[in-house]
């Protein structure tokens, strides 16, 4: 950790990136209908002066010889020993996120001004993308684990809020809670290594506690890593907290493409790249993340397989993606850069594929059905030639982006040269054929083949303000891995983060990999070509399939796994509780007030208005008393 | 003198009274037997007066009778309203106040 | 400006009020209105006002005052405020004036006047004032059962369906405590006349004594048993459901938002400094009842149908977290605790007041007689989203700091009672997020698009558990400017001290470490 030096010139103004899109969102959502006119074009002005600003400050702290800067802003939590400032961190690896954030999120304002033109609450939409916008940057520009955290939820609450957009629709509302709950487990890990840190270090800021968790116990640094590991794996849908992520799909299509793709999903592994100082210090938290990540990443292939709606087999490509990502920082100093380096390359083609295919479903009368696409590349001209530049970097077509990403990522696995490098190494070369395999069948259902169009369905190209951002992020996905890897290395950027990279021994030659991985490519292209190109698509899914397609398209039973264990004895729970409250605990209560009331009436029966009975008792107690008079005396 | 007669006089008439406050149920007759159990109270303190020579025990049994005196007072004139209402002095009858 | 009396004023004007609001002729239910709220915007003033006056590096007590009351017993009617006790009066400033705004319009059961409402209103304000600001354990005892007397009115006279059953429930359960905390301060006031040869009630001198441990046990208990049940903390806690839900909107909001905070008020004020060592010794079983209260209730809320007895029932979990912080003994923990008493009210206000004008709007109190609300009334369901995220501690919002502060305050002593309490957070979004849903998403349905309100629309068979209150007109779904009026300030404060709470935790602190010192050497 290099020593932080208090910001100066535009670097102290970088709180200003995340006041803008905050304003914006406040000013949208207070404004009301007034600013229904230009509440798009504000809402895309803030983000675009975002990127502006953050590219300035990125230029100035390039210039910086300790390439850090700390923005101390004002105590935020301040009591006993706990003193929390609300300040911001400006460093290579916060300086690419913000980058990513508002250059992407310019983008899809953009595109979302054609995308939700004809929708009536499309100020709404732009006031909640600008709130996401505002958490994200705090969450990657925030200089302690709390303000990190206050960013974690507030993105969990944009993404809710923006999954339930159309909330009319019950699927929405139910995903977007889903979303919200699952990420809530995952910040329980996070809330309790923050409480870990304050405990053993007595500070939650980034300096304090990378400076101090070298004193600590190896059992409490592997605590934390798990803990903020189990944060990581909620918000970036990683097993076992994945199954959130293909039913956020529900939101509008930029949204999918901003949050759930390119940016929101990706904060895990911005969590561990940032807490790299821990994770060093711990090999098995290293382990598990790195085997959660070969896990994930199989599981998302084999699960985009199978589904033949075209958001969420971009939706479980994703998950397969972070799990990449995943695989690579639990690698430790080898693997963080790789890792950075495919999240960046991912930003770019998966947010042009995900608004590519907002362009086909604009065509489509919102329809998400591939088994009702086809043969779209001649009317979807700009939309193809995008989409499938995309689909090239995503498969790791050589010389595109995915390929360098992708095979530095594989290649730094191998290099370990352990049983947990080969096997998860492995997984990852065979998961790459597989999403060679599920892309192509994506294409090919969708652009090619005969038209299975429904009855009324007209395809037209989106209006230029949709495919100029796709054409922009095509390019992206063509060009970034070939800049980040080789011309501009992102390694020589992130060097104050994570220290000189250092010549690995290679195992395998790196040409070998990635003639192997190509070769691998092309085998699943072929096999998407045989079983889908060849043959004509049947509208509707078959029925009769085998155990495996049946698993797979049940996203290997996720979502019957956690009701069974959790959502069906938690109802359970619930009602059984309801009774014991009602009957047991209130009726205890009620118990005890029906007793007293019941015997005091029976004891009033004695009261029978008889004059002569309360004269018997009152003599029946004077020769009582009289009686015990007489016995004390005389004993 | 012994005090043994008066006193096996007055527990005789304490007797008869309470007795007679139990098993009778015209109002007036009952009362009368209160009188006459408060009487024999009466006839007890003033025999221990007279035994030990002091006048304490006349003095509590001149309390007494103006305490009877009053009761016969508020006492008659309850059982002169119940009688006029209900057209009968049986105690029995005049047990509305219960549970 | 510090001899001023503001305590006894803030305690004699709303008192003064309510003898003003109830000696107004009959049929004159605006002027009580107005009247009301001009009281209560004084007392916010007051309010506003003695927190000026307070100096946060001052005394421990300050704006002290006492005046003899019963010589022979020592008793004197002693006010004074510490940053605890300042914070729960300014609370109070708030949610009064915001009470009566919202009530504006209620529609009481037959036979009940607006003006007796609003007169017992501003009463309960005076006696919540005395409780917190009374230096007297006997004064302080007094206020204490003193404040039934207008609450059980408020549920009894002017609450739902079930008024009755449930004021007399709030009433018995309230009294026993006091009961046995009238037992204890008798206790303590012996303690006191053998021990400094003349009896007193004042707390300053009884903080000094050095009371044995057996029968500081007693006493806790004592004082313990009459605040877990005002807190209330599970299975203290059934009277809390019936009368949130019973009880009329306005009166629910303070019975929730500052009435039970007493309770809380209590464990901090005399439990924990009177009697540090029984405090020690029962700590381990009072964490046990917050924290089973925590998960225990927020699983009741999930099962619950009737919006306002979910949101009782998220209150009584929200309690659970208090406790935690309170005898977790840490500086950190305790003054999330106390901050934490002020949050709730506000969110947990907001909360019922928005439930209370859907309930208004719906004439049901049942979730399930609801959906899709937001499409019709926009504005409705960003404050019952607010309220809510409020609710569920979410960053950027006032509870998430106070929440916060206590969990990571409580994690180094306790660490094994604060990870179960941290899952907790996870079933606040479920409770939270099921109501909002099932309510304000999906399409819109239930009685709100009825026309005929004495026919009950299909599938809502529960829809006659409806308040004797006809549908007003159901073409204005969405809040009229004086429910604006009344939702935005605690909107406002929910945000401002989400995101700037040091100022309110400047004056926390030094109240809570001195409690903490009157614990002895546990934090410092």
């Amino acid at each position: 950790m290099s020593e932080v030096l208090p910001a100066e010139g535009l670097l102290g103004a970088s709180w200003l990136l995340i006041a803008l899109p905050l304003a914006g969102a406040a000013v949208l959502l207070l404004g009301g209908r007034r600013t229904d006119r230009w509440g798009h074009l504000l809402g895309t002005a803030t983000v675009v002066a975002a990127f502006v600003l953050a590219l300035l400050c990125t230029f100035q702290l390039a210039g910086l010889e300790e390439r850090s800067a700390d923005v101390d802003l004002f105590t935020f939590i301040s009591t006993g020993d706990l003193d929390v400032r609300a300040g911001l961190l400006f460093d290579p690896l916060s300086a690419i996120f913000a980058l990513l954030i508002t250059g992407v999120g310019s983008l899809i304002h953009v595109y979302s001004i054609g995308y939700m033109a004809h929708d009536p609450a499309r100020r709404r939409f732009f006031a909640y993308l600008n709130l996401f916008v505002a958490a994200m940057l705090l969450l990657v520009l925030g200089n302690s684990f709390v303000a990190l955290y206050v960013g974690w939820e507030g993105v969990g609450l944009a993404s809710y809020l923006l999954i339930a957009f159309w909330y009319t629709r019950p699927a929405a509302a139910t995903a977007a809670k889903k979303a919200f709950i699952m990420n809530r487990v995952g910040d329980v890990g996070l809330a309790l290594a923050i409480f870990l840190m304050f405990a053993q270090l007595g500070t939650t800021s980034y300096a304090g506690v990378f400076g101090g968790v070298g004193t600590l116990a190896g059992g409490t640094i592997t605590a934390i890593g798990l803990l903020l590991l189990l944060g990581a794996c909620g918000k970036s849908g990683q097993f076992p907290l994945q199954a959130w992520l293909p039913d956020a799909m529900e939101g509008p299509t930029p949204v999918s493409a901003l949050i759930h793709a390119a940016t929101m999903v990706t904060a895990g592994v911005y969590l561990i790249a940032r807490s790299a100082p821990i994770y060093d210090l711990t090999e098995t938290a290293r382990t598990v993340v790195m085997a959660i990540g070969a896990l994930t990443l199989l599981i998302g292939a084999i699960a985009g397989c199978a589904y033949d709606d075209i958001k969420k087999v971009l939706a479980y490509s994703t998950v397969s993606q972070i799990g990449y990502m995943f695989l690579a920082v639990g690698l430790g100093p080898a693997g963080y850069v790789a890792g950075l380096a495919h999240l960046l390359a991912h930003g770019f083609f998966k947010a042009g594929l995900f608004l590519g295919a907002g362009s086909v479903m604009h065509a489509m009368n919102d329809s998400v059905d591939m088994r009702r696409f086809g043969g779209l590349w001649k009317k979807l001209p700009v939309t193809f030639v995008t989409f499938g530049l995309g689909y090239l970097a995503l498969i790791g077509f050589p010389f595109l982006s995915g390929y360098f990403t992708k095979d530095a990522i594989i290649e730094a696995t191998f290099d370990r040269d352990d049983w947990l490098g080969w096997t998860t190494g492995g997984i990852a070369v065979l998961a790459a054929g597989l999403t060679a395999f599920y892309m192509t069948r994506l294409m090919l259902m969708t652009f090619f083949g005969r038209a299975r169009w429904e009855e009324g369905v007209h395809p037209h190209e989106s209006p230029s303000v949709m495919t100029a951002p796709m054409v922009v992020l095509a390019v992206g996905s063509v060009f970034s891995g070939a800049l980040l890897v080789s011309i501009f290395p992102l390694s020589d950027w992130l060097e104050p983060v994570f220290g000189e990279p250092e010549e690995a021994a290679h195992v395998i030659a790196p040409a070998t990999i990635g003639i192997a991985l190509t070769v691998i490519m092309l085998l699943g292209v072929l096999a998407a070509w045989l079983f889908v190109g060849r043959r004509e698509v049947p509208v509707t899914a078959p029925v009769r399939v085998s155990p495996v397609t049946r698993a797979a398209r049940n996203a290997l039973y996720a979502d019957t796994i956690n009701e069974s264990l959790f959502m069906r004895p938690g109802q359970w729970l619930t009602r059984a509780l309801v009774w014991v409250d009602n009957r047991g605990v209130d009726g205890a209560v009620n118990g005890l007030a029906a007793t007293l009331g019941g015997s005091s009436s029976r004891l009033g029966r004695a009261q029978t208005g008889f004059v002569r009975t309360y004269a018997l008792g009152m003599l029946g107690g004077a020769v009582l008393v009289a009686g015990a008079l007489l016995a004390v005396t005389a004993g | 003198m012994t005090l043994t007669y008066y006193l096996v006089l007055a527990a005789i008439l304490f007797t008869i009274g309470a007795v007679g406050v139990l098993v009778r149920r015209n109002a007036i007759v009952v009362f009368m037997c209160v009188e006459l159990m408060l009487n024999s109270v009466n006839l007890t303190l003033v025999t221990f007066a007279r035994a030990t020579g002091t006048i304490d025990g006349q003095i509590m049994a001149f309390f007494v009778m103006v305490v009877a005196a009053a009761e016969v007072v508020v006492g008659l004139a309850i059982i002169m309203s119940i009688y006029r209402t209900r057209r009968s002095a049986s105690v029995d009858d005049a047990n509305l106040l219960k549970y | 400006m510090t001899d001023f009396p503001w305590l006894l004023l803030m305690i004699a004007v709303p008192a003064v009020g309510a003898a003003v609001v109830a000696a107004l002729p009959k049929g004159r239910d605006l002027l009580a209105k107005q009247v009301a709220l001009g009281v209560s915007l004084v007392v916010l003033l007051l309010a506003v006002l003695t927190a000026i006056a307070f100096d946060t590096g001052g005394d421990r007590f300050q704006l002290t005052s006492s005046v003899t009351w019963i010589e022979d017993f020592g008793v004197s009617f002693a006010l004074g405020i510490d940053g605890i006790a300042l914070v729960m009066l300014l609370l109070i400033g708030v949610l009064v004036p915001v009470v009566i705004g919202a009530s504006w319009n209620d529609e009481l059961p037959e036979q009940r006047s607006m003006k007796a409402y609003f007169a017992w209103l501003l009463l309960l304000e005076a006696m919540m004032v005395g409780v917190f600001a009374a230096t007297d354990v006997f004064l302080f005892y007094v206020f204490f059962e003193a404040m039934l007397v207008p609450m059980y009115f408020i549920i009894g006279s002017f609450g739902g369906p079930r008024r009755q059953y449930a004021a007399v429930k709030f009433f018995l359960y309230s009294l026993v405590g006091g009961l046995i905390m009238l037992a204890a301060v008798i206790g303590l006031y012996v303690v006191s006349n053998s021990q400094l040869g003349e009896g007193t009630f004042a707390f300053d001198a009884l903080r000094q004594l050095d009371i044995d441990p057996g029968v500081q046990k007693l006493l806790f208990l004592g004082f313990f048993i009459a605040f877990a049940i005002k807190a209330p903390l599970v299975p203290f806690h059934t009277w809390l459901p019936d009368s949130g839900s019973e009880a009329p909107i306005g009166g629910a909001v303070l019975l929730v938002g500052v009435l039970d905070k007493v309770g809380t008020f209590g464990f901090l004020r005399y439990c924990l400094p009177l009697f540090p060592d029984a405090s020690r010794f029962f700590a381990p079983f009072v964490l046990v009842l917050a924290v089973v209260g925590i998960l225990y209730a927020a699983l009741l809320a999930m099962g619950q149908s009737d919006m306002k007895r979910l949101v009782s029932y998220t209150s009584i979990s929200h309690f659970g977290f208090i406790a935690l912080g309170i005898f977790a003994f840490t500086t950190e923990a305790a003054t999330g605790a106390v901050l934490y008493m002020v949050n709730h009210g506000i969110a947990t206000g907001l909360l019922f007041l928005v439930v209370g004008m859907l309930i208004a709007r719906g004439g049901s109190r049942q979730i399930g007689d609801y959906g899709g609300v937001a499409a019709k009334a926009p504005l409705l369901a960003g404050a019952f989203l607010v309220a809510g995220l409020a609710s569920l501690a979410l960053p950027g919002t006032n509870s998430f700091v106070s929440e916060f502060l206590v969990l990571i305050g409580s994690f180094p002593e306790e660490p094994v009672f604060t990870i179960i309490a941290t899952v907790g957070i996870i079933l606040a979004a479920l409770y939270i997020l099921l109501m909002y849903q099932r309510t304000m998403h999906g399409p819109a349905r239930g009685v709100l698009l009825q026309e005929d309100p004495a026919e009950p629309a299909p599938g809502t068979g529960g829809a006659t558990a409806v308040l004797t209150a006809p549908r007003r007109s159901l073409r204005v779904l969405d809040l009229s400017r004086r429910e604006l009026a009344v939702v935005t300030p605690l909107v406002a404060l929910i945000i401002a001290l989400g995101v700037y709470p040091q100022p309110l935790l400047d004056v926390i602190e030094p109240a809570v470490s001195a409690t903490m010192d009157d614990l002895g050497g546990i934090d410092q």
